[in-house]
């Protein structure tokens, strides 16, 4: 299998704001060419589109919009994991051969409609993410004997990384109190241990190695994907307290790359909700069961951003579509140490995790030097 | 799908395949496991209440069936984990399905 690496990549900050979906995807496509005026957009194969937006034939018109005539072009939609699933897209594309360099932009709208899965009607009246999350909440509580406040940190923790995140939808940092006085939406949930919906884009030029060395010195290849989809119904998972598919998709991605996880020096993980962080750490293992707290909270009291350095979802905000392809912008530029201020300690090897509707599916990806 | 009728009516049933006998869920015309005609089993069912939380008064429980199926229901006492409970009430309001137990 030929090399893929990461040429280039552009971003956009996420806000509330109401931009058209065509606007916001353009946004961050011209941010990439703007910051990388050597690019010849003629050697671009594909363009790939990563969005649950409604809007038709979105690739075409980024292209056309951005002055591209790709062999290739075409949307991409898998909920929360969408921007992951169309990188792995783009690295068979060029891994294969039919195409040498390809364009992966991701946007969303703050009021995307892939906030809900409407086809899960096993979850009855409770469609919105808030109710499985508070059944995660509850169950891994239970289980590890992990209080509220204890979850808090994961959000005291992102909204602080966040803030060095110039990106960011968060502006502000918070302490546990702030977190527990936060607006209840459950006995297991408050609304400050919950990534908000935001509008945002970002986009990543990804090409063979032969490409990736003539445009870049400083060169990112992904060199792990791991992929897992154990259902698409929440009420399937056989866990409530781990995450299967996640399990699965490391395990792949880290054998891919010849990896263990204690080579792991940085990770963008997907905290869709406060639980949801130590449950990957777990999952993907960076800790025993049970012991996923204990990190996130010495990583909090020591200030290292080794777990989230853009600050999660919890702190960047959730723009669907383009969250995937924000979580390897950020280890790109870890691994590159163009963080600024957010900057780790000259890592080597980068894992991004991605995921949708509740942890039913599962994408890992290794970057490396 | 006739799962659905039923339902709309305030019956809820489990398909069950034909071949098999595997209970089949979500609800399907046909079997995940050896693609044959799904038939409705039609009984009153004892659910277990598997994990719950609550918004507001009202309860909400993951419920499992026959050891495999499970839905989300709402419940407005307080449930307990492992507690056996019937549907009370089930049906589709605006294109969602809803279930109560007690």
């Amino acid at each position: 299998m030929s090399k893929v690496g990461i040429v280039a990549y552009g971003t956009m900050p996420f806000s509330k704001e109401d931009h058209k979906i065509e606007t916001i995807l353009h946004k961050s496509t011209n941010n990439l060419f703007q910051k990388n005026p050597n690019i010849d957009k003629k050697e671009i194969d594909a363009v790939l589109v990563s969005t649950n937006n409604n809007s038709k034939y979105l690739s075409p018109i980024l292209s056309e919009m951005a002055g591209i005539q790709p062999k290739i072009a075409h949307s991409i939609e898998s909920l929360c994991n969408s921007g992951t699933n169309s990188i792995v897209s783009a690295f068979s594309y060029i891994s294969s051969g039919l195409a040498d360099m390809v364009l992966v932009s991701g946007a969303e709208r703050y009021d995307s409609p892939g906030q809900i899965l409407e086809w899960d009607n096993s979850r009855g009246e409770f469609k919105h993410p808030i109710f499985w999350a508070s059944i995660f909440s509850k169950s891994y509580k239970e289980e590890y004997g992990i209080s509220d406040e204890e979850l808090a940190i994961v959000s005291v923790k992102n909204h602080k990384q966040a803030k060095e995140n110039p990106n960011a939808l968060s502006k502000k940092t918070y302490t546990v109190e702030d977190v527990m006085n936060s607006k209840k939406l459950t006995d297991d949930l408050k609304l400050l241990n919950c990534s908000r919906p935001c509008t945002g884009s970002a986009s990543i030029l990804l090409a063979s190695e032969e490409i990736v060395k003539k445009y870049t010195n400083s060169p990112i290849w992904i060199t792990g994907i791991g992929q897992k989809t154990t259902s698409a119904g929440f009420t399937k998972n056989t866990s409530l307290s781990s995450m299967e598919s996640t399990k699965l998709a490391g395990k792949s991605a880290l054998e891919m790359a010849n990896h263990n996880i204690s080579e792991i020096d940085v990770a963008e993980v997907h905290d869709a909700f406060s639980v949801c962080e130590p449950m990957i750490l777990e999952s993907l293992g960076f800790t025993k069961p049970g012991e996923g707290m204990d990190m996130i909270k010495k990583l909090n009291e020591t200030n290292n951003f080794m777990i989230n350095p853009r600050g999660g979802l919890i702190g960047s905000g959730h723009p669907l579509g383009a969250t995937g392809i924000s979580q390897t912008i950020e280890i790109a530029q870890q691994l590159q140490n163009t963080a600024e201020n957010r900057q780790t300690d000259n890592p080597k090897t980068g894992l991004v995790h991605n995921m949708s509707a509740a942890a039913t599916s599962s994408t890992v990806l290794v970057l490396e030097k | 799908m006739s799962f659905e009728k039923e339902l709309e009516k305030g019956q809820f049933c489990i398909p069950e395949c034909m071949v098999c006998k595997k209970l089949v869920w979500p609800p399907s015309e046909f079997c995940d496991k050896c693609n044959g005609e799904t038939s409705l089993k039609k009984e009153e069912f004892d659910g277990k209440i598997i994990e719950f939380s609550r918004q507001n008064e009202e309860y909400f429980c993951m419920v499992e069936f026959c050891d495999s199926i499970r839905i989300m229901a709402k419940m407005t006492t307080c449930p307990k984990k492992d507690q056996t409970v019937k549907i009370s009430k089930c049906g589709i309001d605006k294109n969602n399905y809803f279930f109560h137990v007690i």
